[in-house]
């Protein structure tokens, strides 16, 4: 008998790897709430969990300036990679009695390779979600929200239409939210593919319907974005903190890190690749990487670590000695990579770099949106040479050619961030493992030099 | 085998989809748009400003009805939410996920992002283009399965994964790949 999919040992739950005993909604705002069993927490167990007391409580006690400057005060930054501050991010947003009502997107977008967060609070806490986007919306005076999730994301479509539903229902969501007098409601948006719809304002064309290349910027999606309003772009994480920030307060939220960092919270780390224990885990800011890969139960046997990629694969290469670190944005900014999404990926010393670059790049090079010529031509290019550094048959400039590509494609030079981020693995992966790109020109194509 | 228009090199740059590429006839012409469908896309109109923001549904409406997008749906959606016939196609031949030729039954997507690279995706794939006799972006001559790469599918804890239709796996080994297709008719 052939296994029905549904009850595969193969079928991919996801899950977080903390027991209910650690979990404590004074230390794990994010995931206290998260059953054992791993099932959609749904609104009546979410009510009982104190759910939409901070939003109720907000929209009757604060003034959208109070939320903004409590969300500015407790420093939350943005979750999505970028660790901009959500409070500034809100007070840049454009409003007023003359002024249109805006827009609020959650981008539920996540395909950054290696990452793996996002998908566990849509799948399993989608009212959370919805907290943050009523006390966001309310801040931002959005009348309407969007949630732009990813096509693939299957169960976690089924959990927020379910979710957005019961909070309809029970007045949540709509006209009057809870009796507050503020409108707001919610429609979910699935994707059809691309990574570069997570870019915010190629987001933005994919939502109204159009290829998704990004926008100029200025004008900022604040200040005139979806159909030409302000719009706040935020990702799920990051929203999922406003509800304990609102509830708990500036003081309780920058103390979540312990001291560990400047940065506010907590933040939900993983680790995949060839480790005992791949996992996701919601952890204090600025926890060190050593501590998440104890978690993870270290490198798998046989293996041991020669490099990581802190949060994805537009974030540069670290080291084991880097594994000290408080895991912030300004502390791994420091060493030429950054946190982008937190999650871990590890590289076993068996693993050639010139390989991983290549299968980086390949994916960078696909997902070019095309727009940009420095974007759409030098990705591909860089490609070529690695595959030709990967068969040994490099020639003796092409290490040159991919340095003059990481500064050819930095910021300044394409229209948006994809191409600057495929950069990053590149030049840290050239910086600290040169032999290994040098070991793959060809021995006859030297001796053609000399 | 069904090749649908890829270049040897399997995936060129920016598109990744089935016939994001070369164009070829297609029966198009004869397309009937049906009923539900046509509400389906209106009532998503309603959620936007303005009506182009809801053909990403709307070809997605059509091609979990026929699979694929045809021709002719282009045209039956332009109409039905009174855009233009180049914003429609011009977004269809943009997203991955929107196939634009007919695909198999399942669609096989294989994320081959750096975790599941990290883990063996490559193996993998070779193993299952092997198994299935096709390459990315072709369907089996029996029409059961079309296999495609995707972008990490967010199940990097369980790399290698890979989704089936609707169902999401991992990690899989080669040695599971007999039973997981077997589940497939
Ligand atoms: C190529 C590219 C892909 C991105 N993908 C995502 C994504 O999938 N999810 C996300 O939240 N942010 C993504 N971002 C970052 C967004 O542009 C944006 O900064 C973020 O959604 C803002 O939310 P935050 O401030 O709450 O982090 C991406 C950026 C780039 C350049
Ligand atoms: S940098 Fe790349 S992804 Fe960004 S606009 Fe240019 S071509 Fe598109
Ligand atoms: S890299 Fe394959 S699921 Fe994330």
């Amino acid at each position: 008998m052939m296994a029905i999919p549904g009850e595969s040992r193969l079928r991919y739950h996801c899950q977080l790897r903390q027991s209910a005993g650690e979990r404590r909604a004074d230390t794990h705002p994010l995931t206290w709430r998260l059953r054992e069993d791993g099932a959609r927490i749904g609104l009546d167990e979410y009510r009982e969990k104190d759910g939409y007391e901070a939003a109720i409580r907000t929209l009757e006690k604060c003034t959208p300036g109070d939320v903004i400057g409590t969300m500015k005060e407790a420093n939350v930054r943005g979750r999505g990679g970028g660790g901009f501050s959500a409070g500034l991010k809100w007070s840049l947003t454009q409003v007023g009695d003359h002024l249109p009502r805006g827009y609020l997107i959650c981008n539920a977008d996540e395909m950054e390779p290696g990452t793996f967060k996002d998908r566990l609070l849509l799948e399993q806490l989608p009212h959370l979600l919805i907290e943050g986007m009523i006390i966001a919306a309310y801040a931002n005076r959005s009348c309407y929200g969007y949630i732009f999730l990813r096509s693939e994301y299957v169960e976690a479509a089924r959990s927020l239409a379910l979710a957005i539903g019961e909070a309809r229902e029970a007045g949540l969501l709509g006209k009057d939210v809870a009796g507050s007098g503020f409108d707001f409601d919610i429609a979910l948006h699935t994707g059809a593919g691309r990574y570069i719809c997570g870019e915010e304002t190629a987001l933005i064309n994919s939502l109204e319907g159009k290829r998704a290349n990004p926008r100029a910027k200025p004008p900022f999606p604040g200040q005139s974005g979806a159909w030409g309003k302000p719009t706040v772009v935020n990702n799920v994480e990051t929203l999922c903190n406003a509800p304990g920030v609102m509830q708990h307060g500036v003081d309780w939220y920058r103390g979540l890190s312990g001291g560990r960092s400047e940065d506010g919270g907590t933040k939900l780390y993983g680790v995949s690749g060839l480790v005992e224990r791949p996992g996701l885990w919601e952890l204090p800011i600025g926890t060190r990487g050593r501590e998440i890969l104890d978690r993870a139960g270290g490198m798998r046997e046989g293996h041991t670590l020669k490099a990581w990629l802190p949060g994805g694969g537009s974030t540069g290469f670290l080291l084991p000695e880097h594994l000290d670190l408080p895991m912030d944005f300004d502390t791994i900014g420091q060493y030429g990579s950054r946190l982008g999404t937190g999650l871990i990926a590890v590289v076993s010393r068996r693993q050639s770099i010139v390989s991983l670059m290549r299968n980086l790049e390949q994916f960078f090079a696909r997902e070019s949106c095309g727009w940009c010529t420095p974007c759409r031509d030098g990705l591909p290019w860089t490609v070529k040479i690695l595959q030709a550094l990967e068969r040994g048959e490099g020639k003796p400039d092409y290490i040159e050619i991919l340095e003059q590509h990481t500064v050819g494609l930095n910021p300044a030079r394409t229209f948006c961030a994809h191409a600057p981020g495929a950069m990053m693995p590149l030049e840290s992966a050239l910086r600290h493992f040169r032999a290994e790109f040098e070991a793959g020109i060809a021995q006859a194509s030297l001796e053609g030099v000399g | 085998m069904g090749n649908t228009g890829m270049s040897d090199s399997g995936m060129s740059k920016a598109q990744s989809g089935v016939g994001a590429g070369r164009r070829i006839a297609t029966d198009g012409d004869g397309f009937i748009l049906h009923q539900d469908d046509r509400r389906a896309m209106l009532t998503e109109r309603d959620h936007y400003e303005q009506p182009q923001a809801a053909c990403i549904e709307a070809l997605k409406i059509v091609q979990r009805r026929h699979g694929w997008v045809p021709d002719g749906a282009i045209a039956a959606i332009a109409e039905t939410l009174g855009v233009g016939t180049g914003e429609v196609e011009g977004v269809a031949t943009f997203y991955s996920l929107i196939f634009r030729q007919p695909v198999g039954r399942h669609v096989i997507l294989l994320c081959d992002s750096s975790s599941c690279f990290l883990t063996g995706s490559e193996e993998l794939s070779a193993a299952l283009s092997e198994r299935l006799g096709i390459r990315f972006g072709e369907t089996t001559e029996d029409g059961r399965f079309t296999l495609l790469p995707v972008c990490c599918l967010g199940a990097c804890d369980r790399g290698p994964a890979m989704m089936i239709g609707d169902d999401t796996f991992g990690p899989v080994a080669v040695d599971d790949l007999d039973e997981l297709l077997g589940a497939y008719s």
